[in-house]
């Protein structure tokens, strides 16, 4: 889960990382009253989770409160890298000499969390890794140890830190990683971490994403989730436990596993063309019930896009006559008549091929491997076009 | 007997009084496992499907002699019924539970070290020994007993792997689940190993997925020390970049994680590359 940079600094303020005042506002008016309460030049900064935001004129300059009054009104309602702004956040401005970067991960290679630093901060940092690799410095941390003051002060020395900050480093980068540790974060990012000209260390913008599956015991966090530019689609599968992500193209694909679900997709890339592709990505998870596969089914239906369906299940939790269930049922609810591709393989296929069978849909064709499935769909869809 | 099991492994059932522990429970018994018993915390004295049901699982080792276990346990008390089978020394353990938090398991995986035990998943469909042990939920009819090994991080994909290759009259030595998840106890290098070994085993089915650079480093490992011939499928071909990999994340393995960047490693290293599920038993061939 992405917290905004707002919820992100409040957080790392909590754990003693140096913010500058500020305040969050949702109206050209809030904005006015922030930016005279923090003392005339303030900046405004659109809270949308993209890397590049002040390239892309999320992050504008103002030089009184009624300058910032009218930015935050051509700013709010806008939309930069497909989102709509819906909040800025206000700070002072400050006069800054040099930015850093600092940031906590998890390492897949190494299963451990990583410390990563670099002195080109202020930029995407996948940027920097790309043009200039050797300006990124990374450290793995025992997570049974914990992070140590030599391995700061090693980073400290790599981006060429003046000394007298050291001290000031390590208190930021001991808070950053408890912060990391006790959000079951996955990110814990400040970028940039600045010097100022009056030497003083400062996180002027701050990134926290939460690990989904730990949202469980930091009931605090999950209720900072913001729906903002979630699709309805999106919302309803949510709720149901279902991974859905929105593709490009007009066949909806559904199947039990994210593997199986990927190859579905592929599947349709391998044997469509130019003109064809999946309308989505659509897991249904382990052991899907047939309200779930209903719901599923319901999602993908209600996208105007979605031309063909097609549904790929391999039963092992999962049961196909749950899934045939569900697939009735939403045809039942939906009235929906384009064409269905259905595979149906594993735990109760035969039962399940027999319900669909008794059920005599016109529209529903059944198939039994996954190649004739992608291209009975792809046809199906030509066929539209 | 294949890759690890043998005919000494007694296993015990985390969460056999759950609604999946009970039902795959009774399906592997029904598979010829030998279950010894299992543990629920506070239902020690019941009885599943014939097998008694200890508090804890020191308890059930000491009453069975078991050396191995399937943890069925919610996510929220997964790591701890890990840690609780390592601390009984438990040989083999192997945890099917989803959703773990990420950082439960990173202190796992750096524990799990100093200690005799094997961990296969978090987040796993676990294994089959084709027509004679089955400690998991890979349904056992797909399968059928022969001389290919396979191992994979997916679940379903497993699945329809193993039934096509079986349609195909190819039948497995095992067929191992290691989990999708981002920290897992055992990688595609370990059975790949364990494969290599195996007597039983000819040649070697690998199946992987988009992000992580663990294909990688099995390629580099087929590359350096396997004699057996290796024939791979990787999910996530036509997969959106930015969705699942986070920034850091993209940091870390410099770019790397893509289906393509996968198999160019995986054929340098004289594996074949399926384009398709199902055209894997041709390139068994």
């Amino acid at each position: 889960m992405n917290l905004h940079e707002y919820q992100s600094k409040a957080r790392f303020a909590e754990f003693g990382i140096p913010v500058l005042p500020g305040k969050v506002a949702s109206t050209p008016q809030q904005v006015y009253e922030i930016a005279r309460e923090l003392g005339d030049k303030v900046v405004i900064k659109a809270q949308i989770p993209t890397p590049n935001r002040a390239q892309m004129g999320g992050i504008l300059f103002a030089e009184n409160p009624k300058q910032a009054e009218n930015l935050a009104n051509s700013l709010l309602g806008s939309v930069i890298g497909g989102l709509i702004i819906r909040k800025v956040l206000v700070n002072p401005t400050i006069s800054i000499r040099q930015e850093i970067y600092l940031g906590m991960t998890n390492d897949r290679t190494t299963s451990k969390p990583m410390l990563i630093a670099s002195r080109e901060g202020g930029r995407d940092i996948i940027e920097v890794a790309r043009t200039s690799p050797s300006l990124i410095f990374r450290d793995t941390i025992n997570p049974c140890i914990g992070l140590r003051d030599y391995q700061v002060r090693s980073i400290a020395s790599n981006i060429d830190l003046p000394n007298e900050y050291w001290k000031t480093f390590l208190q930021i980068t001991y808070s950053l990683y408890t912060c990391f540790v006790a959000s079951d974060a996955v990110l814990a990012e400040i970028n940039p971490l600045v010097i100022t000209t009056d030497n003083r260390l400062l996180a002027l913008d701050s990134k926290l994403i939460i690990d989904d599956n730990a949202l469980y015991r930091h009931t605090d966090l999950a209720e900072m989730y913001d729906n903002d530019g979630e699709s309805d689609q999106e919302a309803r599968a949510r709720a149901a436990g279902i991974s859905y992500v929105r593709l490009d193209g007009q066949i909806g694909c559904m199947a039990n596993g994210a593997g199986l679900a990927m190859t579905t997709i592929d599947m349709i890339h391998r044997y469509g063309d130019e003109s064809i592709g999946p309308a989505n990505f659509l897991d249904i998870g382990g052991g899907a019930q047939s309200k779930t596969v209903a719901t599923a089914l319901g999602i993908m239906l209600a996208d105007p896009h979605v031309k063909v369906v097609l549904l790929n299940i391999f039963g092992g939790i999962t049961r196909c006559d749950e899934v045939a269930g569900g697939i009735l049922r939403a045809l039942d609810e939906t009235k929906a008549n384009l064409p269905l591709i259905v595979r149906l393989a594993g735990t109760n296929a035969s039962e399940a091929r027999q319900m669909i069978d008794s059920a005599q849909l016109p529209n529903l064709t059944s198939t039994a491997t996954l190649t004739e499935a992608a291209r009975q769909a792809i046809a199906s869809a030509k066929g539209m076009n | 007997m294949s890759i690890l099991v043998n005919n000494d492994t007694r296993l015990i059932v985390q969460g056999i009084t759950g609604r999946e522990g009970s039902f795959h429970t009774a399906q592997m018994i029904e598979y010829g496992t030998h279950v010894v018993g299992g543990v629920t915390p506070g239902k020690g004295g019941e009885w599943v499907h014939s097998k008694p049901v200890f508090d804890t699982v020191q308890k059930a080792v000491d009453a069975t002699g078991a050396n191995a276990s399937i943890i069925y346990v919610p996510a929220a008390h997964a790591a701890d019924a890990i840690y609780e089978a390592i601390n009984a020394q438990i040989a083999l353990i192997v945890c099917i539970t989803e959703g773990i938090p990420i950082q439960d398991m990173m202190h796992i995986y750096e524990y799990i070290q100093y200690t005799n035990s094997r961990l296969i998943g978090p987040n796993c469909p676990g294994l089959l020994i084709p027509n004679q042990v089955k400690i998991g939920i890979i349904p056992g009819y797909i399968a059928i007993p022969g001389s290919v090994g396979v191992v994979s991080r997916s679940g379903t994909l497993t699945y329809e792997i193993v039934y096509t290759l079986t349609q195909a009259g190819i039948g497995q030595t095992a067929c191992v689940g290691i989990g999708g998840d981002p920290v897992i106890g055992t990688d595609f290098v370990d059975v790949l190993k364990m494969f290599e070994e195996d007597p039983e085993t000819e040649k070697i089915v690998m199946i992987g997925e988009i992000g992580g650079r663990t294909e990688v480093d099995a390629a580099e490992f087929i590359k350096g020390y396997m004699t057996k011939p290796v024939v791979a499928f990787i999910a996530g071909n036509s997969a959106p970049t930015g969705i699942r990999m986070g920034h850091a994340g993209a940091i870390i393995e410099n770019g790397t994680g893509t289906v393509q960047e996968k198999i160019q490693a995986l054929q340098a290293a004289g594996v074949r590359v399926a384009s398709n599920p199902e055209s894997i038993p041709e390139l068994l061939n």
